[in-house]
């Protein structure tokens, strides 16, 4: 016999898509929505990441219920300090400096590791009725006339009105939805760690930009931060498996002593960082979110915000549709989420693209031309005001309601 | 049936429609021009249907507990946006085809829509009564527009509402509606309309009011190249939507 028809079914578990979910179930209770995830029951608590929320998603959060059981975990970055430096430099000279707020009491973003924030979204789907099935893997798609049906091999399958695709940068559903993606590699690794220092933050951000690429410090609660160290594969590679110790002095270089004695607290990790753009953001049947639309760069830290714009916009499509007895998976429906978020991504990919390769250089030319911009950037009052409202994610002209921190 | 006994039949639009039953469903097909055009439509239907029935409009099933006909329904791209919205709906069109389109894909949609291949008379002599009637884009198909429209005012109940929507029958409409979207833009197959079965709004009016119905509101529909979306507009020489109420 075959499965009920749900409305909606979200493949990946990740934030992009419990935020797709919670968005779409607190909206309109009446849509019948479920979550499959590949990855083992648990696994989510194992992630060691952590990521910036823009004022933005932060918003969105709270509006959905979720940023107060969120804020105790999250460490509001209150200041944002950029640098362009060789690692032996002795002294780092400040180019860009961004004080936090963008209004009055409101952050520009806050630093949340993973795990709270998987663990909030899913606390929240459960409070609203959504059913999360782990460790199920989609093994194919299959678009018909007035649903889709997502094989998901021993686990049987799942038929939806709409199939939304949240599964990461190497999206399987993409692929199985005949869905190509335009791809650029960058020889680079995230090398991703937690440390503990001596000193307080006190709520500064800094990235410093090294020849082989950006290396950024978050604040984290209590005397953490979070690293985002870019290297060239092979050394990336070399820095992740070596002794702890040689990895503990190749930080040391470059964190320097300002925070005092520092410890790395939990793993290292090396991720490959490159530009990965799905040419089409839906299909019949099935609408991309997050990273399976863009893997983007993450020198401007726009990962998250721009996956969360994503949800928000396909939630207000679908919930709008919906409202008015559209049929929730046709491309007519689906087309008004892809025009809406394409220009945004398809610019933020080039900008991040366009940073790196300026950034990531040791040319003496070079430096000295993005000394100057940035030195003027930072002289330029109302540039600053663009550039930090960009980096909080609430410069766009039409974004959607919950970003606004408006009900659908 | 007697030869004599009048009708709204006219067989040569019905064979027509059922040629192209199924190209209905499909968003890029011939049917495209509908399928940009039905948010406009649902946007102003259940406006008005929340504000006369004291509805929340951004809520969810605002048509829940109301009696609907979609009358001339064709493929029932409308009629499922309006079970949907939770009304209790019946589907009617003259085109055996499209009846057969329409409910197949209702019950891929898992809606449950009471379609009938039938006339508007013949519901009307069969007693049936609706809350809400649709009459969307059929007036200019039908052979007698008088004797159409005084049967579906027939079979309204009192308080109810009913929805005209059609193509004006003037100079800017043929260059526009005939010659632009058939001929220029090919949006439609060409033949789709005729200039001299369009419909004046005054030709609307005056059957529904002699049938007691009170005229409600009067707006127009225009496309926009740059939006590429239907919006209103107060320019009503073209395509228009009358809103009528039978006083309770």
């Amino acid at each position: 016999m075959a499965s009920p028809v749900r409305d909606i079914v979200v493949c990946g578990g990740g934030y992009v898509g419990l935020a797709t979910a919670v968005a779409l179930k607190q909206s309109a209770p009446g849509l019948d929505v479920a979550v499959v995830d590949a990855a083992p029951e648990e696994a989510w608590k194992k992630d060691e990441r952590a990521s910036a929320i823009a004022a933005g998603a932060s918003r969105m959060l709270e509006t959905l219920g979720v940023w107060s059981s969120l804020r105790q975990n999250a460490e509001p970055i209150t200041r944002m300090i950029v640098t362009d430096s060789r690692t032996g430099d002795p002294v780092r000279p400040v180019f860009l400096t961004f004080d936090g707020a963008v209004a009055d009491g409101e952050t520009f973003a806050h630093m949340v590791e993973n795990v709270h924030l998987v663990g909030a979204l899913r606390e929240r789907a459960g409070e609203l009725g959504i059913g999360i099935r782990q460790g199920v893997r989609a093994q194919g798609f299959h678009a018909e006339e007035a649903s889709a049906t997502l094989d998901l091999g021993e686990a049987g399958s799942e038929r939806a009105r709409l199939v939304v695709a949240a599964d990461g940068i190497r999206s399987r559903l993409r692929d199985m939805a005949g869905i190509r993606t335009v791809e650029w590699s960058y020889d680079q690794c995230g090398i991703v760690a937690t440390v503990s220092h001596e000193y307080a933050h006190n709520g500064r951000a800094e990235e410093h930009f090294m020849p082989a690429g950006p290396f950024a410090t978050l604040p984290l609660t209590g005397n953490r931060s979070s690293l985002v160290w870019t290297e060239r594969t092979r050394d990336a590679h070399r820095l992740v498996n070596d002794d702890a110790l040689i990895f503990e002095a190749e930080l040391e270089r470059r964190f320097g002593h300002k925070l005092g004695r520092i410890e790395l607290v939990g793993g290292r990790r090396a991720f490959p960082l490159g530009l990965t753009l799905a040419r089409a953001f839906v299909a019949p049947r099935i609408a991309l979110a997050g990273d399976a639309a863009h893997g983007i760069h993450p020198i401007a830290g726009q990962g998250l915000n721009l996956g969360f714009k994503d949800a928000a916009a396909l939630a207000e499509t679908v919930v709008e549709a919906h409202r008015l007895g559209l049929d929730i998976g046709t491309l007519p429906t689906l087309e008004r989420y892809q025009v809406w978020r394409r220009f945004d991504t398809v610019r933020m990919g080039a900008t991040t693209d366009v940073l790196n390769r300026l950034f990531s250089n040791d040319m003496t030319p070079l430096r000295s031309l993005r000394d100057l911009g940035l030195g003027l950037v930072d002289r330029m009052p109302r540039m600053k005001d663009f550039f930090i409202r960009q980096a909080a994610g609430i410069g766009e002209q039409r974004d959607p309601r919950l970003l606004r921190g408006a009900a659908i | 049936m007697p030869a004599d006994a009048k009708t709204t039949i006219d067989q040569s639009e019905i064979d027509r429609f059922s040629r192209l039953a199924e190209e209905w469903w499909n968003p890029k097909g011939k049917f495209k021009p509908l399928h940009k055009f039905n948010p406009v439509r649902l946007h102003y239907i259940r406006e008005k249907v929340a504000g006369h029935f004291g509805r929340d409009p951004q809520g969810e099933k605002p048509l829940r507990n109301l009696r609907l006909l979609d009358i001339g329904c064709g493929g029932g791209l409308l009629t499922e946006s309006m079970a949907r919205m939770g009304a209790e709906v019946v589907g009617a069109d003259a085109s055996e085809t499209n009846i057969k389109v329409a409910r197949l894909h209702a019950e891929q949609s898992d809606l449950t829509i009471d379609y009938r291949a039938e006339t508007a008379e013949a519901l009307a002599d069969a007693g049936e009564t609706f809350d809400v009637i649709l009459n969307m884009e059929v007036v200019e198909h039908v052979s007698d527009p008088d004797f159409f429209l005084g049967k579906c005012a027939e079979m309204m109940r009192p308080g109810g509402l009913m929805f005209v929507a059609t193509i004006n029958r003037t100079a800017k409409a043929a260059a526009l509606a005939i010659f632009g979207a058939e001929y220029v833009l090919r949006w439609l197959p060409r033949g789709t309309h005729r200039y001299e079965k369009l419909v004046r709004p005054e030709e609307i009016e005056r059957p529904l009011s002699l049938g007691g119905l009170e005229r409600l509101d009067h707006v127009g529909v225009f496309y926009s190249p740059i939006r590429d979306e239907w919006h209103r507009s107060s320019d009503t020489d073209v395509n228009y939507m009358m809103l009528f109420a039978k006083p309770k």
